[in-house]
């Protein structure tokens, strides 16, 4: 078998799925079990007095309620900053910290038993602008924080940017505005709980990341490490909504306390969108310089990224976007500075992208801005800054990586969409506006360089002939697990229906790290490499010694079996499987990502040596009685080196797309004095079938000599492009930029009737 | 108060005792342990929760078990055909339409009852036709490609549909 035919066809989980049997974590009704539900405190600022349970505590059907004076850990959980409390037992910092827990006999009983918990409070002074928080005499969301609301600040600085301004012939400077994004997963957050005879509690729950949430709730719920079990089935969905605490520690806590009986938690969309993370909204200042010939010369921002109440991953976040902040381009001169601030709005947290989305906006109007003043071409002066193989990048860091930038562009450039833009624009019909627009990007592959970037598979060859292949990274819906099945069987030289593919267990001792940052296949796939290699050598030895030879090479595996070279006889795996014994039919790979400790110096965390990158184009039209943007055709070029199976890496380019384009043009969860406006679908808008075009996917394919089988991660580059490029086509289309996104009907009829740029 | 419902799920015959006013789409996933129908917003918004009712799409989290009372209903538990999936569960696996899959069985139950009644759509009408199943994952164009793909199939008479 060709290792490429084993690598490409059809995903393995769509039987299960398109059937309806796959089990998520939703699908859980066990035996006995109680509805558990959190009481919001549904305002954002308050010191906590008193809480009153007893009404809902005597209501018939009600089996518990719960407060923080239950919970006998920390009461605090983190990743980064141990401080969000499991149940708030001090004050609230956003409408949607839980106060209390209830846990009920059913739904309905558990939503009124909630309506029946009241809370006296203090109402604090509020902060709802990152920009303001930081100010002196502004509300304090963090009484502790010896940096006001200050998370965290990054600053990077090379060459010397304040004389090199003065050096440059054009000169760009705008403030970009961007929305906070909500993931909008079908399955909202959801699992289920309980703790058996030995005292384990074993939490099912919709995560990223099962390892790192078993550390975070045994210090919260105050339980040991090997008392705790989390297994994380087939994610309905995440896109980084799920890279973190949300059901599991109140699923752990109600399990802790429901007499032995198994909890179930499911989130409804109101809850799902008041609690859940969101994308970082950002404030960016940029100013960007060339030289006359059109090379970039100096660029400088400052970014105000807005956390939220608490920290997650907030600050990691902003410092990712602050290393992305010059996009893909060779920049002597670079001031960067970020601020990622607290205030009382929702949590801010990781969505696919994980900052880079918001810079790359900013970048990438600059650059066309800069290109007007230049008059050229947009897309050369792309093409004569985009980093190389070689180069060094805004942080300093020398790519030694696959670099296909370049190789983007000029597939762009000689694309007939691109070539025919000038028609498109002039063939506008009446009342309408026609434009064409182009954003470029790269984006970092797995963690900095202080986060160890690992991944543990282990995959074993069964008594009965076949093989398991047990997962450490959970899939949320990308298809990783199959990916990672057809790795295996593309290095066994087996069927990929004769390996079964177990779903992350913490049991399994395979710490791998999160299902995130576009690292899933990158990492666990090498991994997988390293265990198959080391199972099949296994086989092979085993089979060789069998017949009294030491030279493997004297025997070849097959589907089902091992076959003597030189005899041509064959035994089947079940066979050999009985003459190994127990411990070495299963084989562990280990793989560690490649990391630069010597860019420890250079900003928070490190920075990343391994990028994929893109180059975009968006055709739309604009109605200019209505203020609607259609985007009518949309072009992406991928470098995320070699494509393992067109299919899958389709479905990741396409369903970039759709969700930059909801970014770009629609999606704003809206909030007014930390209160949620677009608490549902219905309010909250996201691209339905009839929003999105037909989108054109090109691979350029570099290969990574250090990815499984050439690849690089795919997961999020793509969605950075959509709104520059989209934003490029509207200033093509109407002459006015629109700078704060999205561009919705409202901000485009303003744009064109001259009121400001859209603010 | 409980009551006794009867109705057709999946081609047999059943009666349930329950609350009438309790929300079909509970009926089906607690009660009946039918859990491939999904509920993804429980307003009627994103069509996870999708059923055939009399042959017609419903969503079942805006239906009470009371409205099931004498109805025909089918769940995607009930499309696959014996042991061969139907032609559009096999066309949305060959063409990539399933990614994490929640909203694949409102999808499927959608376009079951759309090509019954457009056999021969256009891409347009088929965008138009899953325009109420919300998808977060694929951007829809594979789940285009596969109901076009099975809408063909199901003419030409490749399958037994």
């Amino acid at each position: 078998m060709k290792k490429e035919t084993v690598l490409d066809g059809p995903r393995l989980d769509a039987f299960s799925k398109v059937t309806g049997s796959e089990r998520y974590s939703v699908d859980y009704y066990p035996e006995n079990f109680l509805w558990a539900g959190a009481k919001r405190a549904m305002v954002p600022h308050a010191r906590l007095l008193a809480l009153h349970t007893e009404a809902a505590g005597a209501l018939p059907g009600v089996f518990r309620v719960l407060t923080f004076r239950d919970v006998a850990g920390s009461n605090r959980l983190g990743i980064v900053r141990n401080h969000q409390p499991v149940l708030v037992d001090e004050v609230v910092r956003y409408a949607g910290d839980p106060v209390a827990l209830v846990l009920a006999e059913s739904k309905e009983i558990l939503a009124a038993a909630l309506d029946l918990i009241t809370v006296d409070q203090e109402l604090l002074p509020c902060i709802f602008d990152a920009e303001e928080a930081l100010k002196d005499g502004a509300p304090k969301v963090h009484e502790d924080n010896d940096e006001g609301n200050l998370l965290r600040t990054v600053s990077v600085c090379k060459g010397d940017p304040d004389t090199a301004f003065g050096a440059c012939d054009a000169v760009a400077g705008g403030v970009f505005e961007t929305s906070r994004q909500e993931h909008a997963y079908l399955e909202t957050e959801a699992g289920w709980a309980h703790v058996d005879d030995r005292g384990v509690l074993t939490i099912v729950a919709s995560t990223q990341h099962p390892y790192r949430d078993r550390r975070e709730i045994t210090g919260a719920l105050g339980i040991s490490l090997e008392k705790l079990r989390v297994i994380a089935p087939y994610l309905g969905g995440a896109f980084g909504g799920k890279d973190g605490i949300t059901v599991q520690c109140l699923l752990g806590l109600a399990a802790l306390c429901s007499g032995g009986r198994p909890v179930k938690m499911w989130w409804d969309r109101r809850e799902s969108f008041l609690a859940g993370v969101k994308r970082l909204p950002a404030r960016m200042y940029y100013r960007l310089g060339a030289k006359g010939d059109g090379t970039f010369h100096a660029l400088s921002c400052r970014l105000y990224f807005d956390a939220g109440a608490y920290a997650g991953l907030a600050g990691e976040v902003m410092a990712m976007a602050a290393e992305h902040a010059g996009s893909a381009y060779r920049i002597p001169n670079v001031n960067i500075e970020g601020y990622c601030v607290y205030t009382n709005n929702p949590v801010g947290g990781p969505f696919r992208g994980f900052g880079v989305p918001q810079v790359t906006a900013g970048m990438e109007q600059i650059v066309d801005m800069v290109a007007e003043k230049l008059s050229m071409d947009p897309l050369e002066l792309r093409r004569v800054n985009a980093l190389r193989q070689g180069d060094r990048n805004c942080l300093d860091v020398e790519l030694t990586h696959s670099t296909g930038v370049v190789e983007c562009i000029g597939k762009l450039m000689e694309h007939p969409l691109w070539k025919d833009r000038q028609a498109w624009k002039t063939s506008a019909p009446k009342w309408k506006k026609r434009g064409c627009g182009i954003g470029c990007m790269g984006h970092a592959i797995g963690y900095p360089a202080l986060v160890p970037d690992e991944a543990n598979a282990r995959l074993e060859l069964k008594k009965d002939g076949t093989f398991r292949l047990y997962s450490g990274v959970s899939d949320m819906g990308q298809g990783n697990a199959s990916t990672y099945v057809r790795i295996a069987a593309a290095i066994l030289d087996q069927d990929a229906a004769a390996i079964e593919l177990l779903q992350p267990d913490t049991d399994h001792d395979l710490p791998s790290g999160s299902s995130s940052a576009s690292r899933t296949t990158y990492t666990f796939g090498n991994a997988v490499i390293e265990a198959a290699g080391a199972l099949k050598e296994t086989i092979l030895r085993c089979a060789a010694r069998s017949s009294g030879l030491e030279d493997i090479d004297a025997v070849e595996l097959l589907p089902g079996r091992v076959r003597f070279k030189e005899s041509g006889r064959s035994i089947p795996l079940s066979d050999i499987a009985g003459l190994i014994d127990n411990d070495d039919r299963s084989q562990k790979g280990y793989f560690r990502a490649p990391h630069d400790q010597s860019t420890l110096a250079i900003m928070y965390l490190g920075a990343h040596v391994l990028f994929s990158y893109g180059a975009h184009l968006a055709r739309i039209e604009v109605d200019i009685l209505t203020g609607k943007i259609d985007v009518v055709d949309y072009v992406a070029v991928t470098d995320a080196g070699k494509v393992l199976n067109r299919c899958v890496y389709d479905q990741q380019v396409q369903g970039s797309i759709a969700q930059g384009i909801g970014y770009a043009l629609m999606e704003d969860y809206l909030v007014s004095e930390g209160r949620q406006e677009t608490g549902d679908l219905a309010t909250y808008i996201v691209p339905t079938s009839v929003d999105l075009p037909d989108m054109v996917s090109i691979a350029v394919e570099p290969e990574e000599k250090t990815g499984p089988f050439g690849m690089k991660g795919l997961g999020e580059v793509v969605i950075s492009g959509c709104l520059p490029a989209i934003s490029n086509a509207f200033h093509d289309a109407c002459g006015v930029r629109i700078t704060r996104s999205p561009l919705t009907q409202e901000r485009v009829l303003s744009a064109l009737a001259g009121r400001g740029e859209g603010r | 108060m409980k009551r006794k419902i009867s109705f057709t799920l999946n081609g047999s015959e059943i009666s349930i005792e329950t609350d009438p006013a309790r929300r079909a789409v509970d009926v089906l996933r607690q009660d009946l342990q039918l859990t491939g129908t999904k509920e993804g917003c429980g307003e009627g918004e994103c069509g996870a929760c999708s059923i055939l009712v009399d042959e017609t799409v419903k969503l079942s989290c805006l239906m009470t078990a009371a409205q099931l009372e004498g109805k025909k209903i089918v769940t995607i538990e009930g499309i696959a055909r014996g042991q061969g999936l139907h032609p559009i569960q096999q066309s949305f696996i060959e063409y990539g339409a399933v990614q994490c899959g929640f909203c694949t069985p409102g999808m499927v139950i959608a376009a079951v009852a759309f090509l019954a009644a457009n056999p021969a759509p256009t891409r347009e009408e088929i965008r138009d036709a899953i325009s109420g199943n919300t998808c977060r994952c694929t951007g829809y164009q594979k789940i285009v490609d596969a109901v076009e793909d099975a809408a063909e199939k199901m003419r030409g008479g490749n399958s037994d549909g």
